[in-house]
């Protein structure tokens, strides 16, 4: 087998999933905003609100955040990310080391919390959770659906996006707790009707408060989403990888600005794509050993985590091996 | 509109019956006259480079397909038929319909079917060829390609066996339906009230069998994942898209081996081909030729402005054969190629949710041939079916060496 050896300057070099820092903005008191844009200027994968992406940063971390910008400019994303007390390196790092025009990996983007359709949206966000609910927000208004939000926050200076939901006027309603103490939740809920959808997102007991309190509702009207961002395993890189094709007994190093698809063709192995973005699931490949670090927009999290097939187009591998049934 | 006028004119009517027989001259025509070409019969912009219909499929935000993916623009004149959530709607109300059918068509859920979809198409393929050696000659249409499709599809939906014979002329009216007023039209016209009552008298909950993608779509309404009212639609677009488009790619298939003998002995001698040979085959016929999007707002592609509201037509057929994107011999039929990226299922957001489906039809029935067959020629002429969209056969007649 050849060594492969990568030019430095190949960090600088578009892959399957990366993405530029474009802009970073201070949204409130330990909050800010990424804007992440492809950095050959291209559209970058469509989305859908409630959907997240995995951001690799350059420490090495890996990190979900939800997508809370404007699905009608291809672009460009924007998330918004807390700065934890207790952050093990995802949040501090983004907060004090990166900087506008760096790289970081993407993947995704996966929507477990997608917006179902109803005429009726009762949004409640605590904190960082307002972040899946404002394009939410912005459909719902957009389908002229009756909805209202209760958003609540340490205090009003620790609420992100507020001038964003001004414009919305009386729907909103923001209740910081050093202002109006905990969220009146019975209040705002109401009754359950047929025609109303719940959407929560924020830290576990506002989201256990909302359990409590809609009880008596049909399971499926309440939609929740826990904002604490989950780890996933450590190892994610954007590095090279020993890739062995057991059906052809072929064995092939995947570079870092190259995706396992066309590590899999310089072989001679066809595998039929379409999207080559992670979304159409044409190129689906069975995981015979090593763990996939998946980047498609397919697999749902608990998909993701069984680890026996994966999408060529732009997953990789999270440890130095990875074998495929090719 | 000085702005259409500024790219080059074509006067060719692409919906004219000599065009339909063989869109190929003017697929030519289109891509040598440049990137965005005006059609002076519709007044409309068209693209045939692959680029920029890549491009414009991709862009749902700039070309809409809630306007109709037709001539007729949604805007100013009223459809048929209640719109397809799929693929006549925009996000936001796209979503959720495309969210939950792609779930129940994707290849993993399709698992369960592959068995019997093989077996299927070995008892289908015995029955055809009988237990006869030697040669034996067939219309490929009615006997595999049509056959086939309406074998397996109809109850994975889960409807009942009465009244299938409903689905291709449904499937062949609608697909007309997105071209110009013309006789195809015409000729469809008298039955369409009735077919599409057919058709939307089989996506009720009642009606469909448990277990089958029919149901599947009522259980996502019970889920909340879509609102009870839409699950017939989506039921509908099931109907709609998953049958005619199959049999005409399969027929596409047939004819591609049929007349590239060389590739029936490599596919024979590596079955593993299959599922590569059907999307070249797609890529090679493109069974869907054409889809209509409308401007957004003014739009800067291929050098010239695409005005707002105009519809524009993209010839994935003619895509399909660039060479700036396939090489010089875009033309062949050739299982040595890599068709992925053709657009022949669109792509973006719209692209074909049941292009699954119909890959493993393709690889159940091309699969249970290749195993008896040693060779496939043609036997007589085939005869083209005309249709407004489709790029199809009538008739396929075929000469096949039982092995």
């Amino acid at each position: 087998m050849t060594e492969v050896v990568h030019a430095k300057q190949s960090r600088e070099r578009a892959n399957a999933g990366t993405a530029r820092v474009a802009a970073i903005h201070t949204e409130a008191d330990g909050v800010v905003s990424l804007v992440l844009t492809d950095p050959a200027g291209g559209r970058l994968p469509d989305w859908a609100p409630g959907a997240h992406i995995d951001l690799v940063l350059p420490n090495g971390c890996t990190r979900q955040y939800s997508l809370c910008g404007d699905r009608w400019d291809a672009r460009s994303y924007r998330v918004g990310v807390l700065r934890e007390p207790a952050s093990r390196g995802g949040s501090a790092y983004v907060h004090e080391t990166l900087r506008e025009g760096e790289l970081v990996g993407l993947g995704g983007p996966r929507n477990n919390f997608p917006l179902v359709p109803a005429r009726r949206y009762l949004f409640v966000a605590g904190g960082i959770g307002i972040t899946p609910l404002l394009p939410m927000i912005a459909q719902a208004d957009l389908l002229e659906a009756d909805w209202s939000l209760l958003y609540g926050g340490r205090t009003r200076k620790s609420m992100a996006f507020l001038d964003e939901l001004a414009r919305y006027g009386e729907r909103v309603r923001i209740a910081p707790q050093d202002e109006v103490g905990l969220l009146d939740l019975p209040r705002f809920l109401g009754e359950p009707r047929e025609d109303t959808k719940v959407y929560a997102c924020g830290p576990g007991p506002l989201l256990d408060a909302i359990a409590v309190t809609t009880s008596g509702w049909p399971r499926q009207a309440v939609r929740t989403e826990r904002f604490t961002a989950r780890d996933r395993a450590a190892g994610v890189r954007d590095t090279s990888f020993e890739l062995t094709l057991a059906r052809s007994g072929r064995t092939v190093v995947v570079g870092p600005d190259q995706t396992v698809l066309e590590a899999v063709a310089s072989t001679g192995v066809d595998v039929l794509s379409s999207c080559r973005q992670g979304t159409c699931g044409t190129c689906e490949t069975t995981v015979l050993a090593g763990r996939p670090d998946h980047r498609d927009s397919i697999l749902d999290d608990d998909e993701q985590q069984a680890g026996d097939c994966m999408f060529p187009c732009v997953s990789r591998a999270l440890g130095d091996r990875l074998v495929l049934d090719l | 509109m000085t702005t259409l006028l500024s790219a080059p004119t074509i006067d060719a009517d692409p919906f004219c019956d000599e065009v339909l027989a063989d869109p190929i001259p003017l697929q030519r025509a289109l891509r040598e006259a440049g990137p965005v070409v005006h059609l002076s019969t519709y007044d409309i912009l068209a693209f045939a480079r692959y680029e920029q219909v890549h491009a414009a499929l991709v862009d749902w935000q700039g070309f809409q397909s809630g306007a109709g993916v037709g001539l007729a623009n949604f805007r100013k004149e009223p459809p048929w038929r209640p719109p397809s959530l799929l693929l006549e709607a925009d996000p936001p109300r796209h979503d959720a319909p495309r969210r939950v059918l792609q779930k129940i068509l994707s290849p993993r859920a399709l698992r369960t079917l592959r068995e019997k979809w093989l077996a299927d198409a070995e008892a289908l393929v015995d029955e055809v060829l009988g237990d006869r050696s030697g040669t034996v000659e067939i219309d490929a249409v009615p006997e595999l390609t049509e056959s086939f499709p309406l074998r397996v599809f109809p109850d994975a939906v889960g409807i009942p066996a009465q009244g299938r014979e409903n689905l291709l002329p449904y499937g062949d009216h609608l697909f007309n339906s997105f071209g110009p007023h013309n006789h195809l039209i015409e000729a469809g016209e008298p039955r369409a009230g009735e077919l599409l009552a057919w058709t939307t008298a089989q996506c009720r909950r009642e009606v469909l069998a448990a277990g089958g993608f029919g149901a599947d779509i009522w259980a996502a309404a019970d889920r909340g994942d879509i609102l009870p009212e839409q699950a017939p639609l989506i039921v509908r677009s099931l109907l709609s898209a998953g049958v005619d488009t199959t049999v005409h790619g399969l027929s596409a298939l047939l004819h591609a081996f049929a007349t590239h003998p060389g590739q029936w002995a490599r596919l024979r001698a590596d079955p593993a081909l299959a599922r590569v040979a059907f999307d070249e085959a797609v890529r090679w016929e493109s069974p869907v030729q054409v889809f209509f999007r409308t401007a957004t707002r003014d739009i800067e592609i291929g050098g010239r402005t695409v005005p707002d509201g105009h519809k524009i037509l993209m010839f994935l057929g003619a895509a399909n054969r660039d060479e700036r994107r396939w090489g010089a011999g875009a033309d062949r039929f050739d299982l040595g190629r890599d068709p992925s990226g053709h657009v022949g299922f669109g792509m973006g957001i719209h692209q074909c949710v049941g292009q699954h489906v119909a890959r493993l039809e393709a690889e159940a029935l091309l699969t249970a041939l290749a195993r008896r067959v040693e060779h496939l020629e043609p036997a007589a002429p085939p005869r083209r079916h005309l249709n407004n969209t489709l790029r199809s056969w009538e008739s396929l007649p075929l000469r096949a060496r039982i092995a």
